[in-house]
């Protein structure tokens, strides 16, 4: 590999302060009935600062809150000037985008490159989409007066923090709720960034509150009967338990959950291309993506030298600091899921895949992961069943286009799936019989606001982005 | 000259295309009639049944789902006096007839309707099309018997989906006839099944079955059940259709509503070059 000399992205752009309240009613709040917990940066386990834990009786005063913004200020306020708002918020995000992504990269353990060019670009954008559906939302195709449904109750991963909060926040205010929104306990310091640019903003009180916290803050918040609305993004195991608790509710619940998505490369793929998006599919964002092409199902005619590509392109990738503009791969975002990831891969090999991974130094200091595939997999084998969310990859061999599908859709998820090919019949073939909610045929992990992103089956229900986006916010 | 003897009809169920009696043995008498009482398994060999119809159906143009569809309202509409017979008024026969015709019209347009090209910020073709989540599940209104039946199987099929329906148990005859109706009209076998029998007994093990894709509460008329029957289509995430707390209008404008809740969304990007 090519010695770079390091290039850290300076640190300075970013005050931190020493420890984080909840954000309820405009206003940075201690909790009432929570303690505290610490947010760490994975790549050093450093503490970056303490951030108060709400307790029920928080959620209830931030619920109440929203409720009261919603009755009386948001949802009477014209679409034209809720608007306004959200195109303000997109240009303070703007604004302060090197701020935000490298507090993101901090928190998160993300590369900077990757916050700073993909993440919060995303973010401001999405905000500007919705912003321009807010006064014309009787054209939005839900009839002819779709009416918001009230306080949406957010519950976001830890993987996209703030780009989460943008997919949940942005839509819900554009359609007129208020919300309550908890950030995950790993990543919450871009949340409680961006209440700041909720002041800023001068966006009302209680439109927007944050209330931080783990699976009990959640759990008190999607419960609360004072909510009409859940939103939530994680895991599918989470996923279920939300949809027994809204059970005989009135509550409308849209999820967006796990996945274990297959990029299949047809032996007609360009080789290269094809390489390129399989490292992307997999190894973007620490393989930390719902989306994630994690099962790559390679043609066996092309699988030697398609292997033998990868191979080399994996050993290319630099893991490390994620301040450092070079960086590919960064850290894994916390102790619990870098022991998730190790004992699926211990499974994989000891289910009899064969491992392999790149030469590649770690550091000493926290959390990671060096790039991993397994080969000799077969659909039993837990690594290509299991959403691993890290940066494994499980191959898989198939011989004509049937079995390829058939081996795609061999799995409770089906969020999304890529198709690698050279022939524009075979892609619509595929792309017709693949079951899953985004299908990336020659590109993988693209994304855009004006485009639904969401899942078939146990990867959940409703879409997230473009004019769809509403539908989960708009009592239709 | 005596009088002649009428030749009776036996009611029994609707699993793949034809009409078996439960394989239970069991039957219940309702509206003077011995109907079949399903059992669970009976409510498994029609999801079997209707998932191995997915594929033909799903599989089948638009245009070819909305023929067949405006097939079934022609046999309808020919049985009519069928149906006034059973004693459902004439007036909820023709309505039933005119929903179905009006959903049938739909199965190739939703998809314009409802999907559509996204204008993606980069050199990518972007398309967002519907298309049917699969199996689903269906609890039948109590009443109207028939046109609230149509107002469910309609939109459920329309768009390729399949159904499992549990029909009215007090008022099951219109779902048995109207089997017959769809049984001759050209609609592939297992598209349509139809239980008859106790709710209690058959939705449950709708609800729980890992092979449904979707389940409409609209005739779970008991709070608790429809709770309960909520919690175990959470299990493998099932869409779910709750029953409207206020009731249903079968009178009014239907809306997509109904079709678009049993639909998935799927976007497909490809880059634009040369």
């Amino acid at each position: 590999m090519f010695e770079y000399a390091p290039a850290p992205e300076s640190r300075s752009v970013v005050d931190l302060k020493p420890s984080y309240g909840l954000f309820i009613d405009g206003a940075f709040v201690d909790p009432t009935d929570g303690g505290s917990f610490k947010s760490i940066n994975p790549a050093s386990e450093e503490v970056l600062a303490e951030i108060a834990e709400a307790g029920a009786q928080d959620v209830e005063r931030a619920v109440r809150a929203a409720r009261t913004a919603y009755d009386k200020v948001w949802g009477p306020m014209p679409g034209r000037d809720r608007a306004k708002y959200l195109y303000r918020i997109a240009r303070l995000i703007q604004e302060r985008s090197r701020e935000l992504a490298v507090l993101e990269s901090l928190d998160n353990g993300k590369p900077i490159r990757e916050s700073r060019d993909v993440d919060l670009p995303l973010v401001a954008a999405h905000f500007f989409y919705y912003a321009g559906w807010a006064d014309k939302l009787e054209h939005a195709g839900f009839g002819p007066n779709p009416r918001p449904i009230g306080v949406a109750a957010q519950v976001i991963p830890w993987n996209f923090p703030l780009l989460m909060l943008a997919w949940k926040i942005a839509p819900a205010l554009a359609a007129g709720n208020t919300v309550v929104l908890k950030p995950a306990e790993t990543t919450p310091l871009t949340a409680l960034l961006f209440a700041e640019i909720c002041q800023q903003a001068d966006l009302p009180a209680g439109v927007v509150n944050i209330v931080t916290g783990a699976g009990d803050t959640g759990r008190a918040l999607v419960e609360h009967p004072g909510v009409d609305k859940v939103a939530f993004t994680g895991s599918t195991e989470v996923g279920r338990a939300i949809a027994r608790s809204v059970a005989g509710t009135s509550k409308k619940l849209t999820l967006e959950l796990g996945g274990k998505a297959a990029n299949i490369v047809f032996d007609d793929a360009p080789i290269d291309q094809a390489v390129e998006g399989i490292v992307n599919g997999i190894f973007f964002n620490q393989g930390h993506v719902c989306c994630a092409g994690s099962r790559l199902l390679v043609q066996e005619n092309v699988a030697d030298r398609v292997l033998e590509s990868l191979k080399r392109r994996m050993a290319q990738l630099r893991v490390g600091d994620p301040l450092d503009k070079n960086t590919d791969v960064g850290a894994i975002n916390s102790a619990a899921q870098l022991e998730r990831i190790r004992e699926l891969s211990d499974a994989g090999s000891a289910e009899g895949a064969e491992r392999w991974s790149p030469p590649c130094e770690l550091p000493e200091q926290g959390f990671w992961f060096a790039p991993t595939i397994f080969t000799g997999v077969t659909q039993a084998h837990r690594i290509a069943r299991e959403e691993i969310f890290g940066p494994v990859l499980s191959v898989l061999t198939f011989r004509t286009p049937a079995e390829a599908v058939e081996k795609a859709n061999n799995t409770p998820y089906g969020l999304s799936a890529g198709i690698w090919t050279d022939k524009g019949s075979r892609i619509l073939w595929m792309a017709d019989r693949l079951r899953a909610g985004v299908v990336w045929a020659n590109t993988f992990n693209k994304f855009d606001p004006t485009s639904p992103f969401g899942g078939y089956k146990e990867s959940g229900y409703g879409r997230e982005g473009g004019r769809h986006g509403l539908e989960g916010y708009l009592n239709v | 000259m005596s009088e002649r003897v009428a030749v009776r009809k036996t009611y029994k169920l609707f699993i793949g295309g034809k009409f078996p009696r439960s394989e239970s043995g069991r039957s219940y008498l309702v509206q003077s009639s011995n109907v079949s009482l399903a059992s669970r398994k009976d409510a498994r060999d029609a999801v079997v049944a209707a998932r191995a119809a997915v594929k033909g159906w799903a599989g089948a143009t638009a245009y070819n789902r909305g023929q067949i569809l405006y097939r079934a309202a022609e046999m309808l509409e020919g049985r009519r006096e069928q149906f006034v017979a059973l004693g459902i008024p004439g007036d909820e026969v023709d309505a039933a007839v005119d929903r179905w015709v009006w959903y049938a019209g739909w199965a190739d347009k939703l998809a314009q309707v409802y999907g559509g090209a996204n204008p993606v910020a980069g050199p990518y073709f972007n398309i967002s099309a519907p298309e049917p989540t699969g199996v689903v599940a269906v609890v039948a209104p109590e009443r109207p018997a028939l046109l609230g039946l149509v107002s469910v199987i309609a939109p459920a099929i329309v768009t390729g989906n399949t159904v499992v329906v549990a029909a009215s148990p007090s008022e099951p005859l219109a779902a048995v006839t109207l089997a017959e109706v769809l049984a001759t009209s050209d609609l592939p076998g297992g598209v349509v099944n139809i239980l008859t029998g106790a709710i209690t007994e058959t939705a449950p093990a709708l609800a729980a079955h890992m092979d449904v894709n979707a389940i409409d509460l609209t005739g779970v008329t008991d709070a608790s059940l429809a709770t309960e029957l909520e919690v175990k289509a959470a299990e493998n995430l099932k869409r779910v259709l709750r029953p409207a707390p206020a009731g249903h209008d079968w009178s009014g404008d239907p809306g997509v509503t109904r079709m678009t809740a049993l639909l998935e969304t799927k976007t497909v990007w490809h880059p634009k070059g040369v």
